[in-house]
């Protein structure tokens, strides 16, 4: 479980270099991925970067850019020029990225060495992988369990140690859940912080891109080096946007009791209440809030979120670029393309976004959930002025069987605790916190902190006291 | 939630069903769409106030900001069916049936 802070050391010490470390990530991905499908495509341009950023290392050490060589895989939903672009889709199987997205631009100029684009269910639609048009991902830690979705691909690349670190997308919990189920710490930052543009939009008002690493350290410096203000999406936000999130010695927790009843696995609720107790050895009080419109969140966001994808999806229509049917006509083309190439949750959801939105329903649902979203945010607000972070299990089960989800509103009943974070806009990290038991293996489930908007920094801060040091 | 509806709805989306998922889809759409109209008890409707982060329009100066064709060999080359610099489609005019 290498970090991204020990490989920098190394590098500087020029005891192990980046040609070493691209090396042994093409090695790994090559003997064991096979078995587990993490990666969609693997560069192995990426040894003639890493030849230059080991030559760097031995002329600027310590003053050479900070993720210099550091081999890193990217969901297959975010752009990188040059290289295929499939969304896990059909529809764009042959279709390669005109340009980097902003976050992998910014990667790339910090020094890091993108080495293979990560499996994902289509469109980023789903919690566990099984929706990709290319196969499902296996969770490392069992093999007949999956990943996690829809950034499984990056977390199962973690989690087999081909690389340190992957980038995902987050629209509902898609970083944080796959975190999770394999051991790692994901991050969603406040939407906005981190620019869209270069992501194959799917929840507009609701997607952020976020790192899923072995410490929060890693996700931290990731995080900080892809976040920042970008002409290419306006919805960006600045340092100031919101109020300061103070940083202090000790904080107070909000634990959300009812809110836990729904269906949380008794062996992860376990967990949780143990690491309750640790936060209250480590000096942090914790004290019950309410929190009845989150509970109630899971209903707004699977009408928000089908309303933008059935928009966003528009585009892919079979004309300009991506998979085409043949037709007899222009509708019969679009029809056809579209039939031949979307999975089926992704119809689904566009058939139920295309519902919601259309005459007649629009107020009863769209409406409807806009406002339940606003009246979240409002609840949120409230809490926050007593409690500074609130903490739920990030997902009510370990990781499941491959296969043993079949009926979708069980599936979406998975992304519980995450959603009410994307609906209101909020920052949020998933790290470890135990292990349990199924069929002899050792699954690990993960803890939620949710902090006020912009106070991103307040959750590497507890991260880092609470996980990185016991690590 | 019928088959009239959702043959309506896939209609609008543009995408063509098989029988067999418009079957699937006869089961599972009305169960989802059960499940999200709770919306509808939980909103207070007493509530108007506009929603917090709103943010206005933002503009950029109306300028070209790329070099004449920098994209356009990539962006070309990625269509299904061009002839030379243009996108070909079907004809949407006087179709026959």
């Amino acid at each position: 479980m290498t970090t991204l802070s020990e490989l920098r050391a190394k590098f500087i010490a020029g005891t192990y270099t980046p040609t070493q470390a691209v090396d042994a990530a093409l090695q790994t991905i090559k003997q064991q991925d096979e078995g587990i499908n993490a990666f969609l495509d693997v560069y192995q341009d990426a040894t003639k970067e890493a030849q230059h950023a080991t030559t760097q290392y031995a002329k600027e050490g310590a003053s050479a850019p900070k993720l210099l060589g550091m081999p890193i895989a990217v969901k297959n939903n975010i752009l990188v020029k040059g290289k295929k672009a499939t969304g896990a889709s059909k529809i764009l199987e042959n279709y390669t990225a005109v340009y980097d997205a902003t976050i992998v631009q910014r990667l790339k100029e910090a020094g890091a060495i993108i080495v293979g684009a990560t499996n994902m269910d289509e469109f980023a639609m789903g919690g566990s992988t099984e929706n990709s048009a290319f196969g499902v991902t296996k969770n490392p830690h069992d093999t007949t369990r999956v990943p996690g979705g829809s950034s499984g691909g990056s977390a199962a690349a973690v989690a087999m140690n081909a690389v340190p670190a992957a980038i995902g997308t987050d629209t509902g919990g898609s970083v944080r859940q796959p975190a999770a189920f394999c051991g790692l710490v994901g991050f969603k930052p406040t939407y906005g912080a981190v620019s869209r543009y270069g992501l194959m939009a799917m929840g507009s008002s609701l997607d952020q891109a976020g790192p899923l690493t072995n410490s929060v350290a890693d996700a931290e410096l990731l995080h900080e080096v892809m976040a920042g203000v970008d002409e290419m999406d306006a919805t960006t936000i600045d340092t100031d946007t919101y109020p300061k999130v103070p940083l202090k010695e000790t904080y107070t927790f909000g634990v959300p009791r009812d809110f836990l009843r729904a269906g949380v696995d008794p062996d992860v609720l376990e967990a949780f209440e143990t690491h309750i107790k640790s936060l209250q050895m480590a000096g942090h009080s914790v004290v019950d809030i309410e929190l009845p419109l989150f509970e109630k969140g899971l209903a707004a966001y699977y009408i928000v979120m089908p309303a933008e994808v059935s928009s966003n999806l528009a585009r892919y229509d079979g004309i300009r670029y991506g998979r085409t049917a043949e037709g007899k006509n222009l509708l019969d083309v679009y029809e056809q393309s579209r039939a031949d190439g979307f999975g089926a949750e992704v119809k689904r959801r566009i058939l139920l976004g295309t519902h919601v939105l259309s005459s007649g329903y629009y107020d009863a649902y769209y409406g409807k959930a806009q406002l339940v979203r606003k009246q979240m945010r409002a609840e949120l607000a409230e809490r926050f002025k007593t409690v500074d972070v609130i903490l739920t299990p990030t997902a009510p089960t370990p990781a499941f069987k491959i296969g043993e989800q079949t009926d979708p509103l069980a599936m979406y009943s998975q992304d519980i605790f995450t959603v009410p974070v994307n609906l209101t806009g909020v920052p949020a990290i998933s790290f470890p916190m135990g292990t349990v038991k199924r069929d002899d293996k050792m699954l690990p489930v993960g803890v939620q902190y949710i902090a006020p908007h912009g106070g991103d920094a307040r959750l590497f801060d507890l991260g880092k006291k609470i996980y990185d040091e016991r690590r | 939630m019928n088959k009239d509806d959702i043959t309506h709805l896939a209609s609008l989306a543009r995408i063509r069903l098989e029988d067999a998922e418009l079957e699937q889809f006869e089961t599972e759409l009305p169960a989802i769409v059960d499940y999200v109209s709770a919306v509808n008890s939980i909103a207070d409707e007493k509530d108007t106030e506009p929603s917090p982060g709103m943010r206005p329009n933002i503009f950029r100066e109306d300028a070209v900001t790329n070099t004449p064709n920098q994209y356009s060999e990539d962006i070309i080359t990625q269509m299904p069916h061009s002839s030379g610099r243009f996108l070909s489609v079907k004809k949407i005019l006087n179709i026959e049936d």
